[in-house]
């Protein structure tokens, strides 16, 4: 799973039907510092995440469906959690 | 997912068993600033409705090949919606 940060929606009335009534949020990924690696996802949020929130993303299908219980269909990035809090070790 | 651009369609007659009837189209995959990032790619276009200059999020690997009504169609990038705004929030 990667740590991201909600920085805003995506609104797309025309999409897959997995997609249907899912709120799409648009991730950025963060390092373990919390800060931005360069990188983003879309993901759909099944947590209610709102915005600047950090978040934990899942980016595999087969355990995407499972969450939103579809047997198939092209879904593979899904917040599964808000973060409170990160504790690295001191390297 | 991620955002891309619709750039162009590619027309192949002869193609692969399972890609008959697959709408192809040029998509440049876009940073979350939506500005071009990386190479244009091929990627099938399963919600049919995709037109050049049309902002896009796309799905890659396996997820696109369960992207079209016949699962696991040889493709892996697939356009599974047509993005009607981008809302960012600064957080």
């Amino acid at each position: 799973m990667k740590i991201a940060r909600v920085v805003g929606t995506v609104v797309s009335t025309i999409h897959a039907e997995i997609l249907d009534h899912r709120k799409l949020l648009l991730c950025d990924t963060l390092d373990p510092e919390g800060e931005p690696d360069g990188g983003y996802l879309i993901a759909v949020d099944v947590v209610g995440a709102g915005a600047g929130e950090t978040v934990l993303l899942l980016d595999e299908g087969t355990s995407a469906r499972q969450i939103v219980d579809e047997p198939s269909g092209p879904l593979r990035t899904v917040v599964v959690g808000i973060v409170d809090e990160i504790d690295l070790a001191e390297r | 997912m991620q955002l891309g651009r619709v750039v162009g369609t590619v027309v192949a007659s002869v193609k692969a068993d399972g890609l008959e009837g697959v709408r192809l189209l040029i998509v440049q995959p876009l940073d979350r600033q939506q500005q071009p990032r990386g190479t244009p790619m091929v990627a099938a276009d399963a919600v049919a409705m995709a037109g050049p200059g049309e902002l896009v999020h796309y799905v890659s690997a396996r997820e696109a090949a369960q992207a079209l009504r016949e699962t696991f169609v040889p493709v892996d990038q697939a356009i599974v919606g047509i993005v009607d705004a981008v809302e960012e929030v600064s957080s």
